[in-house]
C-alpha cells in the first residue's frame, strides 16, 4: 500500500458529560488530528434549571435561596449579586454591621472558590496533593460559614435588607487564626507549584487570551485580568462598601494559564486582606433590617453586577411593583468566559486543552442556571 | 544464618531423591514459578496498601483506617470486590485480542523476575545475557497496552494505547544506554556477576562510579512503569483512564497488577545494577540476611517512586517526547562515552 491510499481523518470526541476533567456536566464536542485539538465545541445545557423563570414565580426574599444554586463554588457571591441588585430596586438602606459582615463573607468565599479552582486545576495537570492542601484550608472556611449559617455549600445566608443571622462569639477568633496561618498556606502552594518546571512547561504559553479576545467575548474575572486588563468591579464602580478597603488588583501580561494562575493567587491573598480590615473595622449594631416577605419594591428595573469569583455576575430585574419580578435575568461570567474556550483551545494538545478548560475556572451551574 | 538458599538447596535434594530427572525439572519449574507469583502478589498486596498510605500521609489524611490494622485488608478486600465485579466486553470490542491483553500485560510484567538475584543464590536464572533479557522482556508490555488499546474499540483507549506505545519505545531507548555504562564497567551481562563485583563496602556500588547513568535510568523506567509525572498513557484528566478505560473485575485487576509488579522490577533492576544487589552497604552488617537487604532497598525506591507520583504534575505528551529525545539519549550518550574515557584512563 502506498502511502497515497493510507487515509487519515480527524478524530470526533465526546469529550463529557461524563469527562473527569470537565468540571461538572459540560460536553465538549472536540475533533482531534493525532493528540492535537483541530475543532471545539461546547455543549451546554445539562444543568439547566430555569431559576430566571423560577425567579418571576417567587416572591423577592424567596429568591434568594435559588441564587445559592446559580455559583455553589460561591453561594455567598451570588447571594450578595442578588441582594444588591434588589435593595438597589428598592432603595432599601441596611445597616452598617451587615454591609461589613456580607464583604466578610463574600471574601472568604471568594477565598474559597479559589481555591476550589487551584484544587481542581491542579488535577487537571495531574498532581493530586495541592488539591488536598487547598482543600484543607477551604475547610477552615467552610467551618466558619457552617458556625454562622448552619451551612457548608449553599448559604441562603443574605438577605433583602441585611444578613439572615449574626456570627457567633467564636467566628472572630477562629477568623483571625485563619487570617494568621493562610498566607503561610499560599506560600506552601507556591512552593509546590510556582517553581516546578513540570508545572510551569504546562502553563507558561498555554491557551493565550489575547486582551482583544477577551474584549469580543466580554471575558470578565480573573481570566480577564490575567490578560493583563485591569478591571475590577470592586474597584470600578464599588458596590456595598468595598471603596472603604485598601487592596491591590493583580493583573498578568501574556494572557495565559500561567498568568491566570498567578492572578487567582494574588487575590486569594488580597481578599485575605480585605477580610482582615473588615473584621477590624466591623461596627456593632443592627444587622438586618425587616423586610417583609411580600415586600412590593416599586415599579421599573435595575441592572446590577458584583465582583464575583469567576468574574461579573448580574442582575437585571424588572418589577412591575407586585411582590414578584416581572422578569429576571442573570448574567454570569462563566458563560461567557466559556465562550472564548474554541476560541484559545484550539490547535493544542487534548492534556493543554484540559489545562485551558481549567485555568478558566468554569462552574457549569452558573453557565446553564 | 537465615539465608534461604539452603532450604531450597535441601528442598532440590529431597525431590532429587524421590522423583527421576525429568519430573524434578518439572517440578522445580512450576514450583519456582508458583514461589515468583506468590511473592510477587504479596509484594504487590502491599505496594496498593502502602501507595494508599503514603499518598494519604502526604496528603494529610489517613487513607484506609478500617480494614484491619490501619486497613492493612485494604488491598484483599479491592481484590474481592473485584473478583465478583460483571465482567463487561464492549459490544465492537476485537474479543480475542481483548482478552488477551492483560494476560500478556501480566505475564511480560512477570517473565522480568527469573533473572533478578532477590539475595544471595536466590535467582531462578542466571542468565549470561541477563540485562539483554530484562530489557526485551519488560518492552513486552507495550504490546499488551497497545493490544488493550485496539481491542476496546474504544476513542479514549485507542489514544492512551497509541501514547503509550510512543512513550514506552522512546524512553526504551535511553534506557538501554544507561545501562550500557555498567556493562562496560562490569564486563558481564549476567546480573549475578554484576552484584558479585558490588562488595564490600557501599562505594564499590556502580551508583557511584556511573551516577548520570543512574539518573537516566531511573527516570527513563519511570516513565517504563506509566508513573507519574509519566503516566500519559492512563492520564485521568486527560483519557478518562486511557487504555484500560473499558476493563472492569479482574482483567482490570491484572492491568493494574502488571503495574506495581513493574514498580518492583525496575526498583529490583536498579538494586541490582546500581546499589550493590543483595549486599550490605558495610561488610560488618553481613549478619542480616542478603534477601532483607535486596528487599530493604527496593522498597526504598518504591517509596522514591511513589513519592514521584504524588508530588509532580503530569507532563505533556510531546514534552515527554522531547525529553526523551532531546535530553534523556544525548545524557546516556554522554555517559557512554565518559564511562569509556574512564576505562581508558584508570
Amino acid at each position: 500500500m502506498s502511502v497515497k491510499q493510507l487515509r487519515t481523518e480527524e478524530m470526533l470526541i465526546n469529550m463529557g458529560p461524563q469527562h473527569p476533567s470537565t468540571h461538572g456536566v459540560c460536553k465538549l464536542v472536540i475533533k482531534m488530528d493525532g493528540e492535537e485539538v483541530k475543532y471545539i465545541q461546547p455543549h451546554v445545557g445539562f444543568l439547566h434549571r430555569s431559576i430566571e423563570k423560577i425567579a418571576e414565580n417567587r416572591n423577592y426574599p424567596q429568591f434568594v435561596p435559588y441564587t445559592d444554586r446559580i455559583d455553589y463554588c460561591a453561594s455567598m457571591n451570588a447571594n450578595h449579586a442578588y441582594v444588591v441588585a434588589a435593595e438597589k430596586l428598592g432603595d432599601v438602606e441596611i445597616p452598617e454591621r451587615a454591609e461589613y459582615l456580607r464583604v466578610i463573607m463574600a471574601e472568604l468565599n471568594r477565598i474559597a472558590s479559589h481555591l476550589v479552582w487551584l484544587a481542581t486545576f491542579t488535577i487537571d495537570l495531574g498532581a493530586v496533593t495541592p488539591f488536598l492542601y487547598a482543600f484543607r484550608e477551604r475547610e477552615d472556611i467552610l467551618d466558619l460559614f457552617e458556625m454562622t449559617c448552619g451551612q457548608r455549600l449553599t448559604y441562603n445566608y443574605m438577605t433583602i435588607g441585611g444578613v439572615g443571622w449574626d456570627i457567633p462569639k467564636e467566628f472572630e477568633p477562629k477568623l483571625r487564626q485563619f487570617l494568621k496561618i493562610f498566607p503561610s498556606r499560599i506560600d506552601d502552594y507556591e512552593d509546590l507549584l510556582t517553581n516546578n518546571p513540570i508545572f510551569l512547561h504546562r502553563t507558561k504559553g498555554v491557551g493565550v487570551l489575547p486582551k482583544e479576545t477577551a474584549y469580543e467575548y466580554s471575558v470578565s474575572g480573573p481570566s480577564l485580568r490575567g490578560s493583563g486588563v485591569k478591571w475590577d468591579i470592586r474597584k470600578a464602580e464599588p458596590y456595598s462598601i468595598y471603596d472603604k478597603f485598601d487592596f491591590d488588583i493583580p493583573i498578568g501580561t501574556e494572557g495565559d494559564a500561567w498568568d491566570r494562575y498567578k492572578v487567582r493567587l494574588q487575590e486569594l491573598r488580597e481578599s485575605a486582606k480585605i477580610v482582615e480590615q473588615a473584621i477590624d473595622g466591623l461596627p456593632g449594631g443592627d444587622f438586618k433590617k425587616k423586610v417583609p416577605l411580600t415586600w412590593k419594591p416599586p415599579e421599573g428595573e435595575v441592572f446590577c453586577r458584583i465582583e464575583a469569583p469567576r468574574g461579573e455576575m448580574a442582575y437585571h430585574i424588572i418589577s412591575d411593583g407586585t411582590p414578584k419580578p416581572y422578569r429576571m435575568k442573570i448574567r454570569t461570567a462563566s458563560f461567557c468566559n466559556l465562550q472564548v474556550l474554541p476560541i484559545i483551545g484550539v490547535n493544542h494538545m487534548i492534556a493543554d486543552l484540559v489545562a485551558i478548560f481549567g485555568s478558566l475556572d468554569i462552574i457549569l451551574p452558573e453557565v446553564d442556571r | 544464618m537465615l539465608e534461604l538458599r539452603p532450604i531450597f538447596d535441601a528442598i532440590g535434594e529431597f525431590l532429587n531423591s524421590i522423583l527421576p530427572e525429568f519430573w524434578v525439572t518439572i517440578v522445580s519449574a512450576f514450583g519456582t514459578g508458583a514461589i515468583i507469583l506468590g511473592v510477587a502478589s504479596v509484594f504487590v498486596l502491599f505496594f496498593v496498601w502502602w501507595e494508599r498510605k503514603v499518598s494519604a500521609h502526604m496528603q494529610q489524611r489517613y487513607g484506609p483506617m478500617r480494614t484491619g490494622w490501619h486497613g492493612w485488608l485494604q488491598t484483599i478486600a479491592d481484590g474481592v470486590k473485584l473478583l465478583q465485579k460483571e465482567d463487561l466486553i464492549p459490544r465492537d470490542a476485537d474479543k480475542l485480542v481483548y482478552l488477551f491483553a492483560p494476560v500478556v500485560c501480566f505475564v511480560a510484567a512477570f517473565l522480568a523476575y527469573v533473572t533478578i538475584p532477590f539475595g544471595e543464590g536466590l535467582i531462578v536464572q542466571d542468565l549470561n545475557i541477563g540485562i539483554l533479557y530484562i530489557i526485551a522482556i519488560t518492552t513486552f508490555t507495550v504490546v499488551s497496552l497497545l493490544m488493550a488499546g485496539w481491542a476496546s474499540h474504544n476513542k479514549w483507549s485507542l489514544l492512551g494505547g497509541m501514547r503509550s506505545a510512543a512513550q514506552i519505545i522512546s524512553y526504551e531507548v535511553p534506557l538501554s544506554l544507561s545501562l550500557i555504562g555498567v556493562i562496560m564497567i562490569a564486563e558481564t551481562l549476567s546480573m549475578v556477576s554484576i552484584v558479585v563485583q558490588q562488595e564490600g563496602w557501599f562505594w564499590n556500588w556502580y551508583v557511584f562510579r556511573q551516577p548520570l547513568g543512574f539518573i537516566v535510568y531511573y527516570i527513563a523506567a519511570t516513565a517504563e512503569a506509566n508513573r507519574t509525572p509519566f503516566d500519559i498513557p492512563e492520564a485521568e484528566q486527560e483519557l478518562v483512564a486511557g487504555y484500560n478505560v473499558e476493563y472492569s473485575g479482574m482483567k482490570w485487576a491484572m492491568f493494574f497488577f502488571a503495574e506495581y509488579i513493574n514498580m518492583l522490577t525496575i526498583s529490583a533492576i536498579a538494586v541490582t545494577l546500581f546499589f550493590g544487589g543483595w549486599h550490605a552497604p558495610a561488610p560488618f552488617l553481613d549478619f542480616i540476611p542478603s534477601w532483607i537487604w535486596f528487599v530493604g532497598k527496593c522498597l526504598l525506591s518504591v517509596f522514591v517512586l511513589m513519592w514521584f507520583r504524588w508530588t509532580y504534575p503530569r507532563v505533556r505528551v510531546d514534552q515527554l517526547m522531547a525529553f526523551a529525545w532531546k535530553f534523556m539519549l544525548p545524557l546516556a550518550f554522554v555517559n557512554i562515552i565518559l564511562t569509556g574515557f574512564g576505562i581508558y584512563l584508570f
